[in-house]
């Protein structure tokens, strides 16, 4: 029998992290042990952006290890109503990250599945000691930005990227981890960025999972509009903390010729050179 | 079974998860009721809210009500008005010689009633934060027809009968509803958005709403 | 055969499936821009006048929770409220379904041998399909409200809860009241242009010798007082009033989730309800009645009190909270689905994301039009933040797809069943990703940089249709932690 979902609603299960003053990025100060959650897709397909993660985390002083146990949040079941086939996904992820105090993640929709729906499907499961686990593991887990200026207690990562970009807020790390200004706070203190508003930026980009197969037409629609406000920025890079979407708008504006590059922003912060990623 | 059995049995076999019966153990509620706003100046707050839907606002001393009544009939143009039993005498001696004054008293037909051009009336409570008006039908307010047909409201509300929001309206108009009271809130004049969500003013109840604030 | 009486309206049945309708709607540039336009006003004036209350965020939780302590007791509330209405003279119905609803209606009308009746906007009765079935029993029922008068002259579907035509602009809403109220009533006057205040006008001069004449009326509610057996209803044009002042029988058709405990939980709903909606501090309207006032309104008064699969949707704890629903549509100004393909392509007069949650509910899954709808859905969550009584509707999407998918199981394998049976393998431990990583880096290194485009296959092209994809790595990310870490960071 599922839990009802009755109050309170809402609650907020971010890590309550012990915010201190923003600083520089130290030099060589000892930092926290991180476990790295890669992300199956950002794993697969742009390795880029787990690597930048490791690059950056290092720079601030972390020690990062990658648990190889590790693969995905089993998100693409569970939205997909797949929850059984979901639940081995689920297991092997708290069985894998149960023994680590800083579990950071480049992406906000992984994130807010460790958050919102792991202990949920241990319920759905009958299986309450699974639904407990998870529970702490996702109280331990962070999205990379609420990482370093949560818990590292930084804005200025020491970055340099001298490029024109515009930062898409991704519909799960805004509303479902609920990452706030941080990504903005970060891009901010880049060296060189030029940092464009995105018009109608927490309009979603269409991607939505496997709704972008089963509603094609309206998914591209909703994508068009996203890369048309894109290009409406003469950005060089549209940045986001979440792969998936960045593939999506990616996606439409290579078709297009559009010429604007999709970036993570990991990747930003991670570079401290003139060179582009 | 009846539906009425049948549908009781429904809900009943829905609910068999909750075990405490008490709702307020069961489900407690984070509220407390009935709260004023903090509000620095509550009557200036209703003027602007009121303005706000299109409607007017006539300050005047309570002992000039009389007069502010007339003018607002003659502002609206109105050639007739009809009056709901209970209010004083001196408005309607005050109202100019060149308009009809019905009564309602005894109670006008609808077909009357649609071809008077204004009302006036008394209210039961005003809420500043929303704008809104309330009337319980009650001597001065008249029968809600009244209100209704005629094109044009002449509303007379005294100061102390505004209070700052709606939770403190509602302890006010609690009474007249456990009394069985029907209550009609107005805030402004009919309204519609339903052509491209676009504003216009005055649709089927009148089309005007003039307040007049009498402190 | 006799004439029909009211203009026939538009069909659900010929709408396809949400996937085959959503495409036919987005081709329609015309409605694509009409939506727009609304819906992002809409929305802005509702952040507007939350905004500018304090506690909002504490008035939504009581929200929550005063529905949700009504839902949980909803035996006790129901029999307060009979009691209290047959107390105050108003006579109560039950009904099991729309049939039956529809059944009282027409009996009430025929007992008092009345042939036409007036509406205020009531998404119940869309619900049940009152109108058709008064229709076909020799009653006449005309829509009051200015946008169903809109959809009913139109031959119209209504396509969203508040706004059912907001689908149309000012050229189309002239273009039909010119030539269909002469039809059916006072004539729209002539050299009518298509400025709103015009056509509102016109619809008051229509509308009035309606209200005159009407001996009935039915209605909905917002809200029912279980306390003191209070209905409530919020509006703003004045069509409501007309219709709850001049006939001498009102009958009020009040879904059995509409229920509050007392009168003074309506401050907290009163406050979140139009500034939700239509983005107001308050509606021009509300009416309270309980019972008929001896010398003023109607005399008659009767309520139904509806399940129509209400019951359903309580029996699951999960999908309970969907009843919570007070159908304000912030949830559909909001969503980017709703925004592009409109009301229509949802199959129901509930779309958006409540109706993707509520009809399935409602009605079950067995229809594939009722399966499809908990797919509609991005999963972006707007329509979480703004709902005033805190639906979870995205949780409550993926739970329905849950049930949609186990539905499904029972049937046939799918392709989309093989492709997630192999992601649980590949998702189950880390060294099985690792070997389907052996297919993705071999295709990345075929492609090196070369990207994907458009493929004639058949769910790739759904992707790859108006989308490009960068190859797969070549190597993974796990792969160079192995060729740069030492073993002990693993």
């Amino acid at each position: 029998m599922p839990v009802p979902a009755h109050l309170p609603p809402e609650p907020d299960v971010r890590p309550d992290a012990t915010r201190r003053d923003a600083v520089d990025a130290p030099a060589g100060v000892a930092g926290p042990a991180v476990a790295l959650f890669a992300t199956c897709i950002a794993d697969t397909m742009r390795p880029s952006i787990p690597i930048a993660t490791v690059t950056l985390l290092e720079r601030l002083g972390c020690r990062v290890s990658f648990p190889e146990r590790q693969t995905c949040c089993g998100q693409i079941m569970t939205n997909t109503g797949y929850w059984d086939e979901a639940l081995p996904a689920v297991r092997n992820h708290v069985e894998t990250f149960a023994g680590y105090d800083y579990i950071v993640a480049p992406s906000g929709s992984c994130v807010g599945s460790v958050r919102d729906q792991h202990a949920m499907l241990a319920r759905h499961a009958g299986d309450q000691s699974l639904a407990t686990a998870a529970a702490a593991v996702a109280s331990r887990t962070y999205e990379l930005t609420e990482f370093i200026v949560d818990v590292l207690g930084i804005v200025d990562v020491g970055a340099h990227f001298p490029h024109r970009v515009t930062y898409h807020p991704s519909c799960h790390s805004a509303r479902v981890a609920r990452v706030g200004d941080r990504p903005l706070q970060l891009l901010r203190r880049v060296r060189g960025l030029d940092l464009v508003p995105l018009p109608e930026a927490d309009q979603c980009c269409g991607f939505g999972g496997t709704f972008s197969l089963k509603n094609p037409a309206v998914s591209v629609a909703m994508a068009s509009d996203k890369a048309r406000h894109v290009r409406a920025t003469d950005a060089e890079f549209v940045v986001s903390v979440d792969h998936a979407c960045l593939m999506n708008i990616g996606g439409v504006l290579h078709r297009q010729r559009a010429g604007v590059r999709t970036i993570h922003l990991a990747e930003v912060l991670a570079a401290t050179g003139p060179e582009t990623p | 079974m009846n539906a009425r059995d049948e549908v009781l049995r429904r809900v009943r076999a829905a609910t068999t998860d909750v075990t405490d019966a008490d709702p307020a153990q069961d489900s407690p509620i984070d509220w407390i009721y009935g709260r004023a706003l903090p509000t620095d100046d509550v009557l200036a707050d209703f003027i602007e809210k009121v303005i706000d839907y299109g409607a007017t606002v006539t300050r005047c001393t309570a002992d000039d009500v009389a007069r502010a009544v007339a003018d607002a009939l003659a502002r609206l143009g109105a050639a007739s008005v009809v009056l709901p039993p209970g209010l004083p005498e001196s408005w309607a001696e005050a109202i100019g010689s060149g308009v009809g004054v019905l009564r309602d008293d005894p109670p006008l037909g609808n077909a009357d009633l649609d071809v008077v051009d204004a009302v006036v009336t008394t209210a039961a409570v005003a809420m500043a934060d929303s704008g809104t008006i309330a009337l319980d039908h009650t001597e001065g307010q008249g029968r809600r027809v009244l209100s209704l047909l005629p094109d044009r409201h002449v509303c007379v509300v005294r100061a102390d009968q505004v209070v700052s929001d709606v939770p403190e309206g509602l302890a006010v108009l609690g009474p007249a509803m456990r009394r069985g009271r029907p209550v009609t809130w107005l805030s402004g004049g009919s309204a519609t958005s339903d052509i491209e969500l676009t504003r216009v003013e005055g649709v089927h109840g009148p089309r005007h709403l003039a307040v007049i604030l009498a402190e | 055969m006799t004439a029909r009486r009211t203009p026939e309206p538009g069909s659900w049945l010929g709408i396809p499936p949400f996937p085959k309708a959503a495409p036919g709607a987005l081709d329609k540039a015309e409605q694509r821009r009409n939506l727009r336009h609304a819906t992002t006003s809409i929305r802005e004036k509702r952040a507007e006048r939350a905004d500018e209350v304090a506690d909002w965020e504490q008035l939504r939780t009581a929200a929550a929770q005063i529905k949700d302590r009504t839902l949980r007791h909803l035996e006790g509330y129901l029999l307060e409220a009979e009691g209290a209405m047959t107390a105050a003279g108003v006579t109560v119905h039950w009904a099991r379904d729309g049939a039956e609803a529809n059944r009282i209606v027409t009996d009430i009308a025929h007992a008092k041998g009345i042939d036409e009746l007036v509406k205020i906007k009531s998404m119940v009765t869309q619900e049940i399909e009152l109108n058709e079935h008064l229709e076909a029993n020799g009653i006449a029922a005309w829509e009051t409200d200015l946008a169903e008068l809109i959809v009913q002259l139109g031959n119209d579907l209504p396509s969203h809860i508040l706004v059912p035509a907001i689908h149309r602009n000012r050229a189309e809403v002239r273009d039909i009241f010119e030539v269909q109220m002469g039809r059916y009533g006072a004539p729209a006057p002539a050299a009518m242009t298509d400025d709103p205040a015009e056509l509102s006008a016109a619809a008051r001069s229509h509308l009035r010798e309606k209200f005159l004449r009407a001996r009935m009326a039915v209605s909905g509610a917002n809200f029912l007082v279980a306390e003191t057996g209070t209905l409530v209803v919020v509006e703003s044009e004045g069509n409501g009033r007309m219709c709850l002042t001049l006939p001498e029988t009102v009958v009020s058709i009040v879904g059995i989730e509409k229920l509050v405990p007392t009168v003074e939980d309506l401050e907290i709903f009163l406050k979140l309800l139009p500034r939700s909606s239509t983005g107001e501090r308050m509606n021009p309207y509300t009416s309270f009645w309980n019972g008929p006032t001896s010398g003023d309104g109607p005399q008659d008064l009767h309520v139904i009190l509806l399940d129509n699969g209400r019951t359903n949707a309580l029996a699951d704890p999960v999908g309970r909270p969907a009843l919570r629903c007070v159908r304000c549509s912030a949830c559909l100004n909001i969503c980017p689905v709703y925004e592009r393909v409109g009301g229509h392509a949802y199959g129901s007069p509930y779309p958006g994301p409540i109706g993707a949650i509520l009809g399935p509910q409602l009605r079950g899954m067995d229809d594939p039009k009722d399966a499809a709808l908990p797919f509609a859905s991005t999963l972006c969550g707007a329509c979480n933040d703004v709902c005033p009584v805190r639906i979870p509707i995205t949780d409550i999407l993926v739970h329905l797809r849950r049930e949609a998918v186990d539905h499904k199981k029972a049937g046939r394998p799918s392709a989309e069943r093989v492709a997630m049976k192999a992601a649980e393998w590949a998702m189950a431990e880390g060294p099985n990703l690792e070997r389907a990583q052996g297919a993705t880096q071999a295709a990345g290194r075929v492609l090196r940089d070369r990207w994907i485009g458009p493929l004639p296959l058949p769910v790739a092209s759904r992707w790859l249709g108006a989308r490009d994809t960068a190859p797969p790595a070549a190597r993974t990310f796990r792969r160079w932690w192995r060729d740069h870490h030492d073993e002990d960071d693993r």
